[in-house]
């Protein structure tokens, strides 16, 4: 069965070349391509998952050596994958919503003249994506890191005429940059510290290495996994990249590449176990997210925005619980999987009133779309259900882990914790109500001389009830009998946590603050009316509006900052290097002028330096006689 | 030197006498070599200070370097020296004056500075014996050189063969020119001439008269004046052009009055010398000028 | 008298020279001067000769001359040469550096 691991990257990797170098003759058949390719690498995962079904849970593990990359000398760097319970779960989170997105493309991007290349984008991400979680060692998962960032520059920079996406793209991946900069050094101290980065023998060997190289390896860990999965302070760049076409949104900045940090942390689940330091510092990242993302999404008109808040919030929490350790790792993953599946479908619902609406993503300019659009109506209701936490759908079994496993943390930590996530949920419950309400409750604010609303077509409509099937479902069947947690105990391991309050009282409290946040979204957005024109807001909001000035202080920081550096460098270089060299050419100059007295050109005067000379050569003969 | 010393250590006081003398005389021709105006003086001082050292080198009893320096030195190079300071331009007197800043200070400074090291040197050294010659001359001066050239130093003479040898071979390469082209003759030079109208006729010849029979004499104008092309180029250039324009013209005035006297004619009545005669001169004076 | 005399006489002659050397202008009289100076270190060598009480001085003095007489051949047809196409004898006017 290993053998087929291979088969599951180098589908879509066979798509991405045949799509990218194909030419236009594949412009008609391009998008079956890519999707069926797609669905065949979903085909695999499957077949994979039932065989791994089979087997008893301490024997799952599959291991595939492909060939020797970089052999030399002490180095040695393989390309072989291991899949086990941990990369099971994203690989059929990533075939899955990725076969689905693939679909849904198939109709929303049908009159994109590009399409193809948009195809074989998504391919090579796939691939990419796979790889990444594939791999068994750290150097080829930042093969496939880089190869996701790479597919999402091209994609948010998918309309490049538009200038906004082509700096967005620009500036997620410089943003991404700095994160990789993070993993790459986390990469290069494992070799340094334990002479491999594959993963079994770095997480098997932490025990005998010290803490404080292991602190330094997590947070450069941590530092990747913020710079990937918008999480502060490298978080700005995922609010822009909404400017690349929806579909990639909902798969790469919402379903699958942006929790690429959670994997990373929990693959990495030893390290922090032993840096404790370390994870603190991951469980802060998180909770000061969770919150951040929340409070962007209550300020954000433009729909794709507040879905952005929200993602980054939602990953707060992921990456809250993975830095909890073992109490926390089945829930990050477990939220992550739900998560893939409700927020994929609301950015397929907003694709869906995108499409409907001449490609308007302001709230203020929808409203009551709930009668055109019933569909996507439907679907988007049950992903908002799901992603308040409503009981009984995905995210309320998810996200109550999290939230009961915060408290469990334990001490005043375990307090600030368990209120910031109770605190993240109340919000999330509030702009999820507010987006809901803004775009298909109330009165219409849209013209419907320019705009006519409609369903979308069936090729996008059937995605988003699979996705939406999922939200509502996902959640519950993972937690029958705790079998999600059970599945994966094997790579994270698992302990109970000894939460200070009872399992009851957090969930009764969780549900609490969620019909608190959805009465106050219903009092300002559902009972009066909505203006078209954003009113100027608190200073809260007028901040929120502005991603919490993230940009301002971005750029006075690092780019005046850099400026100022760059400019101080270039007046040391310009006074002191280039000073020592125009000084000593300048001072070789004055001498040289100053000796070129010497060399008139006279005959007479050289003869008049000769006898000098001579008289030397005898007085210097004549004082060495006389001592 | 204190007369203490050995008899090793003196010499004969005629040979004293004769130092005393001749060194000054080598002296004061060394000073005109270099304070001469003239390189002619300068060559015949320098003749001078080499006969006395051909004398000095007699009294140290080296007899025949004494002869070869009358006969190769003063007789053979100082007649070179000469001989081109004549193709130079004898008369040509150098200006002392200094162009080079400070030049004469340093050669000053730097000569007497090296000149009272030298001596400061020799008194050093403790020469008060010397052997003298005389053993050493016991079967001819001239012998024993012999001896020692064609023995001890034979590879040096040799090698001085071959030096001179090439010397002379320089000589003759640096100074001799190899025609190009044939030489015009006689017909072509005076084609050329017309051709490019300046000279025509040819040149005048130089003013010889009974007084001044030589060729650095002007021959002159009807108007009295000299005419500098009549004189040889090379002359004109060294500017050894001696006008005798203005004597010239007084003792003919002279000779004139004289006749005059004796023919008891007034000098009113001679009628002026044509003035048309002087055009065609004039115009060769101009064409020298161009 | 002591033969030493014969030595002061040689560096005062030979200073002599090398004071016209730096002096003159005249590439001739330069050429002159030069020649002083070596019949100076002549008489020097005469002298030492003298003294030592063997002919080896003799002999020096008597390349020296040979070799003075291959120079001042050398140096005349160069002088004449560097006349010829200059028209001036002066050791100055030879200078074409820019100052």
């Amino acid at each position: 069965m290993e053998n087929l691991i291979a088969l599951l990257v180098a589908a879509p990797l066979v798509g991405a070349a045949l799509l990218l170098c194909g030419g236009k003759r594949l412009d008609r058949t391009g998008h079956w391509i890519g999707s069926l390719l797609a669905v065949a690498s979903f085909a695999v995962g499957v077949a994979l998952f039932a065989d791994m079904l089979g087997k008893s849970a301490g024997h799952r593990a599959l291991h595939q050596h492909l060939f020797s990359w970089i052999p030399v000398g002490g180095f040695r760097a393989d390309v072989a994958f291991q899949l086990d319970q941990l990369s099971m779960t994203f690989v059929l989170l990533i075939t899955g919503v990725g076969s689905l997105i693939h679909i849904y493309s198939i109709g929303y991007m049908e009159h994109d003249e590009r399409r193809r290349r948009f195809f074989g984008y998504l391919n090579l991400f796939l691939a990419a994506m796979l790889l990444l979680v594939l791999a068994d060692n750290y150097l080829l998962l930042y093969v496939g890191w880089e190869g996701v960032g790479l597919a999402s520059y091209l994609l948010i920079g998918f309309w490049q005429h538009k200038p906004s996406a082509a700096t967005a793209a620009k500036k997620a991946f410089l943003v991404n940059r700095v994160g990789d900069m993070g993993l790459s050094i986390a990469i290069m101290l494992m070799f340094t510290t334990f002479g491999t980065f594959a993963f079994g023998p770095v997480l098997a060997s932490t025990g005998d290495t010290s803490e404080g190289k292991l602190t330094a390896i997590g947070l450069m860990l941590l530092l990747a996994a913020c710079g990937k999965s918008a999480q502060v302070p490298l978080q700005s760049w995922l609010g822009d990249a909404m400017e690349g076409p929806t579909p990639v949104s909902a798969l790469i900045h919402a379903a699958t590449m942006v929790t690429a940090g959670v994997y990373l942390i929990t693959r990495s689940g030893a390290i922090f176990n032993a840096a404790p330091d370390a994870q603190t510092a991951v469980v802060a990242v998180g909770a000061v997210t969770l919150l951040f993302g929340a409070i962007v999404g209550c300020a954000k008109d433009d729909i794709k925005k507040a879905l952005a808040g929200s993602t980054m919030s939602q990953i707060g929490y992921m990456i809250l619980a993975a830095g909890l350790g073992p109490i926390g790792y089945a829930f990050a993953i477990m939220h992550l999987v739900t998560h893939g599946f409700f927020k994929a479908g609301l950015f397929l619902g907003a694709g869906s009133v995108m499409h409907g609406m001449n490609d308007e993503v302001d709230m203020r300019r929808y409203g009551g779309l709930r009668k055109y659009m019933p569909v996507t109506f439907i679907t988007f209701g049950l992903g908002y259900l799901a992603i308040i936490g409503f009981p009984g759908l995905s995210g309320f079994f998810s996200k109550d882990k999290i939230i009961e496993a915060a408290f469990a943390k334990g001490g005043t930590e375990g307090w600030i914790l368990g209120g910031a996530a109770l605190l993240g949920a109340a919000i999330t419950a509030f702009y999820m109500t507010r987006v809901m309400l803004m775009t298909f409750f109330g009165e219409k604010r849209w013209d419907p001389s320019e705009v006519h609303p409609h369903e979308s077509p069936k090729v996008m409509t059937i995605p988003m009830i699979v996705l939406a099937v999922g939200s509502v479902f996902a959640g519950g069947l993972f937690s029958v009998n705790e079998a999600f947690v059970k599945w994966l105990e094997p790579v994270t391991s698992f302990a109970h946590g000894h939460s200070p309050v009872s399992a009851t009282v957090v969930t009764a409290s969780t549900i609490v603050v969620l019909l608190i946040g959805v009465g106050i979204a219903w009092l300002m957005y559902g009972r009066k009316p909505v203006p078209s024109l954003a009113p100027r807001g608190s200073l809260l909001t007028r901040a929120a509006r502005r991603d919490l000035l993230q940009d301002d202080f971005n750029h006075i920081v690092f780019v005046r900052g850099g400026d100022h550096v760059t400019r101080t460098l270039v007046q040391l270089d310009r006074s002191l290097v280039d000073g020592a060299v125009n000084g000593t050419a300048a001072s070789m100059g004055g001498l040289s002028g100053l000796l070129r007295q010497l060399q008139s050109g006279f005959v007479r005067s050289y003869a008049v330096q000769m006898l000098g000379g001579a008289a030397v050569l005898v007085a210097a003969t004549l004082l060495m006689r006389g001592v | 030197m204190t007369g203490l010393a050995a008899a090793a250590s003196v010499t004969s006081s005629g040979e004293a006498v004769q130092f005393w003398i001749l060194g000054i005389v080598a002296v004061v021709g060394a000073l005109c070599t270099i304070l001469m105006k003239r390189a002619v003086h300068s060559a015949l001082s320098l003749a001078g200070t080499m006969i006395v050292l051909a004398v000095f080198y007699l009294a140290n009893g080296a007899y025949f370097l004494g002869v070869v320096q009358i006969v190769v030195y003063t007789g053979a190079i100082m007649m070179l020296f000469l001989f081109v300071v004549m193709l130079v331009g004898v008369t040509a007197a150098d200006s002392l004056k200094e162009t080079l800043k400070g030049q004469r200070w340093l050669a000053a400074g730097l000569g007497i500075g090296f000149g009272i090291l030298l001596i400061a040197g020799i008194g050093n050294a403790s020469l008060k014996e010397f052997n003298g010659l005389g053993e050493a001359n016991a079967g001819g001066n001239v012998q024993g050189l012999a001896a020692l050239i064609f023995t001890k130093y034979v590879f040096a003479f040799e090698i001085t063969g071959a030096l001179l040898i090439t010397a002379a071979v320089g000589a003759m390469v640096l100074t001799h020119r190899e025609r190009t082209e044939r030489a015009k003759s006689q017909r072509e030079q005076s084609e050329a001439r017309i051709r490019e109208g300046k000279q025509v006729p040819p040149l005048p010849a130089p003013g010889v008269y009974a007084r001044h029979n030589a060729v650095d004499i002007p021959g002159l104008l009807p108007d009295g004046t000299p005419s500098e092309l009549s004189v040889n180029p090379t002359l004109r250039e060294r500017g050894q052009i001696r006008d005798v324009s203005g004597e010239s013209l007084a003792e003919l005035k002279a000779l004139e009055q004289r006749s005059e006297e004796w023919l008891g004619r007034s000098a009113e009545d001679e009628p002026k010398p044509p003035a048309s005669g002087g055009a065609a001169p004039k115009e060769h004076k101009e064409g020298a000028k161009k | 008298m002591s033969p030493v005399y014969y030595l002061y006489l040689a560096a005062l002659l030979f200073t002599i020279g090398a004071a016209g050397v730096l002096i003159r202008r005249n590439a001739i009289v330069v050429f002159m001067c030069i020649e002083l100076m070596l019949n100076a270190c002549n008489l020097a060598f005469v002298t030492f000769s003298r003294m030592h009480g063997n002919l080896d001085g003799q002999i020096i003095a008597f390349f020296t001359m040979v070799v003075a007489a291959a120079e001042v051949v050398v140096g005349l047809a160069i002088i004449v040469t560097i006349f010829r196409t200059r028209h001036t004898a002066s050791v100055d006017d030879a200078s074409l550096m820019k100052l």
